[in-house]
């Protein structure tokens, strides 16, 4: 391959590992074993007969590939990252440093109890922390990502519904302008989806949930704030309503990061809610996890909390495996400790006023965001709003740039773009979240590029139909992928 | 707080920007009945140091795989991890980003995924592999919903050695889809393909074979995949990505889904996760598999580039018509693995494997002429071994514990009926001197010496 500078170099394609490969490299040494270490058991069928095509590379040329692949990712530590809902706030480096100490990083889940207390601690102190953050008393950690969460939760609503009324009941409602993990749990939890749409303000309309609530309504399942950026406001009605015709209400704590210490979902009258360690409490997103979800709950469905459940006892910690009602087992073990250490870490570093000017400083960024934009821009919503701001970019399609357009050109400016094309209800949405974690300058920047963006598209719309222009590939035919689907290297087998 | 950088004088300009006067007239839509009017009940901020302390401490209180011999499996096992695993997976650029739904600034995770799936394709002899999901129990789950959503068919038979945390996850999750599970004979820690042959129906959705199995025994799951086969069902196999180096292929076996547990490759035991859920297919299944899955493309300038497709088979698109509800995979976990396949290569799978193999049979050789020990099951074995001691377990684990060493798992605590046997792994980590050191503990425990 011919050497490239620069930007080029940047634009060229990457090899895959498996082009670097050269029989007889290895990049890996096993000690010399004693002879009486060698298996001699014959394997017969079972013997492997054609070696895995794993890649041959020494080393430093596994590291150097890495490496340079990992410069063609935007993340949080390079520039702003405002995609809503997702809470894309700072991952304290301190955060990395607890989860790998090898008290907690070379612990085996199924060691005895009284060789493993400080890790029972972490878990106990972070269950009560999230307990007193969301005002709900009964907390398990297991659940791996915010979309497990809902499903553990909705199976303890199916298990709360046959012990108490004899049935699981039929039915879970959610807004239209629900994310779209909400259906797709509701469905594997074994209930059938009622879409319920929203009001012209963008919150629940009560007539319309009146009219939908009878006994065969097994819960309502809403975000708080909600995916437009809205405190529900009549929330406390909502939940009176649901648990008038013996329902439950479930809130998607997505958008928990606007409510630390200044509201609490127990006191709304949630019966459960999950909590996306990796949003609110800044454990990083790894390019699509690790995350981890909890979920915390009201003393009423504790026993159908997933098994095990951690005890104190005189500052003894252990496992209780015996709950004849719990649901069963949503992971192997107990969830992704590793993200529930750093969370600890987190919610120490930040102490319980740290925690309510995060949520502060939030809010005053994504107003600030929505006063400045709202000249330019088409604010659907457009009242305080919490943690996020939904715009529309119908005006600049109008005028012949799409949302996916701007988003693109963002990436030219060095933005992540926002949230594009969710919420359903919104056209040409584009959701953006600033988090706590920018300083003015970034946001008056971030102003300024989508102002300036604006103007482009009076000026050259095609700079914004042809971009992106600086990034290490520009786009990219998606259907193609899909029509002619290639997702291994070897294609023979 | 140094997480959050506004100034005073920034918030003040900011709110007089926004034209309010402070920050609870932002919060007015806030009833005030639902206000919290207290600080939340925990202590204030911690400096940085101070947290470290703390949370150094708990870390101390726990005895780990360093200052203890592990001899722990069941699903976690202590394989060594090379330096280049943290120091790339340690690397802002792949911690910090987020999903790669903007594929122009997301190509370094895009292709990472995609070497991943071709790297299990190539373990698992199958087609096609999504980009992880949370575990191995969870693995299993969605490919037990795959098989009875395929077919339409309820039943699932499975036998007692498919690991019974991963069991209990799946009878969890399928529950209120109303699937019915029954278990398949076994004799000496195998199926028998005379019973399985018996057991299968046409209501039989699939079969879950484990492989090297929950007990460490290597079935022959060839004649039974087979036999699964013939009665019209799905084979499951949930296999051990680090005896591929050494066990032929599921896939070559005519295995329909290999799912497993991808810890081992590369990813510390950290407690019990986050772990990694490997998922494969063969072909025709692609377009019900659940998970995130990258596809290669073109950009406009005709450059090879990387996406996540096949996208409409997702919740954020198909909402409740989804072939899952999975959104988040394990990203960087399945990064980790990918760093690790790279360094390890064919030769250092199949020397993991062999070094595994030959130590499960050193401990088994020696513990089978210990008296008072008997090992129910006959090899070869993987990497685990059930071990009966005639003696007190409890007691038997505290003795061990005592020598500096973690004996085992007691089969107790998973409802096999095998109260009286530890389940007890090794690794290319073991040493003959810790193996030497295991057996001589057991004699001496059984001998009734103290200490």
């Amino acid at each position: 391959m011919t050497k490239k500078i620069s930007v080029q170099a940047l634009q060229s394609e990457t090899p895959l590992v498996f082009e670097l490969s050269r029989a007889g490299r290895t990049g890996y040494d096993l000690p010399k074993y004693p002879p009486e270490l060698q298996p001699t058991a014959a394997l017969g069928n079972l013997a492997r007969k054609k070696a895995p095509r794993l890649p041959e590379m020494s080393e430093n040329q596994v590291v150097r590939h890495y490496t340079n692949l990992s410069v063609r990712n935007h993340h949080i530590d390079k520039d702003f990252y405002p995609l809503g809902s997702c809470t894309m706030k700072y991952n304290p480096k301190v955060n990395e440093q607890m989860a790998s100490l090898p008290g907690f990083s070379a612990l085996h889940p199924l060691q005895p109890a009284v060789t493993c207390q400080g890790a029972l601690e972490v878990v106990y102190l972070l269950s009560r922390a999230l307990a007193e953050i969301s005002g709900l008393p009964a907390v398990t950690l297991q659940p791996c990502a915010g979309a497990q969460g809902e499903l553990t939760a909705l199976l303890m609503f199916r298990a709360y519904h046959i012990k108490h009324h004899g049935k699981p009941r039929r039915r879970v409602i959610i807004p239209d302008s629900a994310h779209g993990t909400n259906p797709a749990s509701i469905v594997i939890a074994g209930y059938e989806v009622q879409e319920l749409p929203s009001g012209s303000d963008g919150l629940v309309d009560l007539n319309a949930l009146k009219n939908v609530l009878d006994d065969d309504v097994a819960a309502l399942m809403i975000t708080n704030p909600n995916t437009v950026g809205l405190f529900e406001s009549r929330i406390a009605e909502i939940t009176k309503m649901v648990h008038g015709v013996g329902g439950l209400v479930y809130m998607d704590g997505a958008n928990l990061n606007a409510l630390l210490g200044i509201a609490r979902p127990g006191d709304m009258g949630f019966d459960a809610c999950h909590i996306n360690l990796h949003k609110t409490f800044s454990t990083p997103h790894g390019g699509g996890g690790p995350g981890s979800g909890p979920v915390a709950a009201t003393s009423a469905l504790e026993p159908f909390l997933p098994t095990p459940v951690v005890r104190e006892n005189d500052g003894t910690y252990s496992w209780d495996w015996n709950r004849p009602d719990s649901i069963g087992h949503v992971h192997a073990f107990f969830g992704n400790f590793a993200m529930q250490v750093r969370a600890l870490t987190y919610i120490l570093s930040m102490g319980r006023d740290g925690l309510r000017q995060t949520s502060e400083a939030a809010i005053l960024n994504a107003n600030y965001l929505r006063v400045k934009l709202e000249g330019a821009y088409e604010v659907p919503y457009n009242t305080p709003c919490m943690h996020e701001v939904v715009l529309s970019g119908d005006r600049q399609k109008a005028r012949g740039a799409r949302t996916a357009d701007i988003a693109k050109r963002l990436l030219d400016y060095g933005f992540h773009p926002p949230t594009v094309y969710f919420p359903l209800i919104v056209h040409e949405a584009l959701m953006i979240e600033p988090t706590e974690s920018e300083t003015k300058e970034t946001l008056d920047e971030f102003i300024d590029v989508m102002l300036k963006i604006d103007g482009e598209i009076t000026a050259n719309p095609q700079l914004l139909h042809d971009a992106p222009h600086t990034t290490p590939v520009r786009r990219l035919d998606e259907a193609a992928a899909a029509r002619s689907l290639d997702i291994r290297y070897f294609k023979d087998r | 707080m140094r997480y959050v950088p506004l100034t005073p004088d920034d918030r003040e300009a900011m709110l007089r920007d926004i034209g309010v006067s402070s920050l609870d007239d932002l919060l007015t839509q806030i009833p005030d009945s639902l206000k919290l009017k207290r600080p939340l009940d925990f202590p204030d901020a911690l400096s940085e140091s101070e947290v470290v302390g703390m949370m150094t401490s708990m870390a101390r209180k726990n005895l780990n795989a360093g200052d203890l011999v592990s001899f722990l499996g069941a699903g976690c096992y202590d394989h060594f991890i090379p330096a280049a695993i943290d120091a790339l997976a340690s690397r802002s650029e792949y911690i910090t980003a987020y999903t790669p739904y903007q594929p122009e600034v997301s190509q370094g995770t895009l292709q990472v995924i995609y070497e991943f799936q071709s790297m299990l394709c190539e373990l698992f002899g199958m087609d096609a592999a999504n980009a992880s999901v949370y575990d191995g129990g969870t693995a299993l789950a969605e490919a037990v919903l795959l098989a009875c959503g395929n077919s339409r068919k309820t039943r699932v038979l499975w036998p007692q050695s498919v690991h019974p945390h991963y069991r209990k996850v799946v009878q969890t999750i399928a529950k209120p889809s109303g699937l019915q599970f029954d278990f398949l004979h076994m004799q000496e820690g195998r199926v028998v393909p005379e019973k399985l042959k018996a057991a299968l129906s046409v209501e039989v959705a699939a079969v879950v074979l484990q492989y090297p199995n929950f007990f460490g025994v290597i079935e022959n799951i060839e004649p039974l995949i087979q036999i699964i086969h013939e009665a019209g069902a799905l084979a499951i196999v949930v296999a051990d990505p680090l005896a591929m180096g050494v066990l032929e292929a599921p896939g070559r076996f005519g295995a329909d889904i290999v799912i497993g547990e991808g810890q081992a490759l590369g990813n510390a035991q950290s407690y019990g996760g986050p772990y990694l859920g490997l998922f494969t297919v063969k072909d025709k299944l692609v377009r019900r598999m659940p998970g995130r899955i990258v596809g290669v493309t073109k950009d406009v300038d005709g450059r090879r580039a990387y996406v996540l497709t096949l996208q409409t088979r997702e919740q954020h698109i198909r909402r409740d018509k989804a072939t899952s509800n999975i959104c988040t995979n394990e990203g960087l976990c399945a990064a980790r693995a990918t760093f690790f396949m790279s360094l390890i290569g064919p030769k250092g799978l199949r020397g993991i494997g062999e070094a595994c193999m030959g130590a499960a049979q050193y401990m088994s050789q020696r513990l089978q002429k210990t008296k008072g020990v008997t090992l129910p099951f006959s090899g070869p074995y993987f990497k685990e071994l059930v071990v009966s001691i005639q003696g007190d377990i409890p007691r038997f684990l505290e003795f061990m514990a005592k020598r500096g060493i973690l004996a085992g798992i007691p089969l107790s605590r998973f409802d096999l009926g095998m109260d009286n046997a530890l389940l007890v792994a090794v690794t290319e980590r073991r040493t003959k001197a810790q193996m030497d050191g295991y057996v001589d503990a057991v004699r001496d425990f059984l001998e009734g010496k103290a200490k």
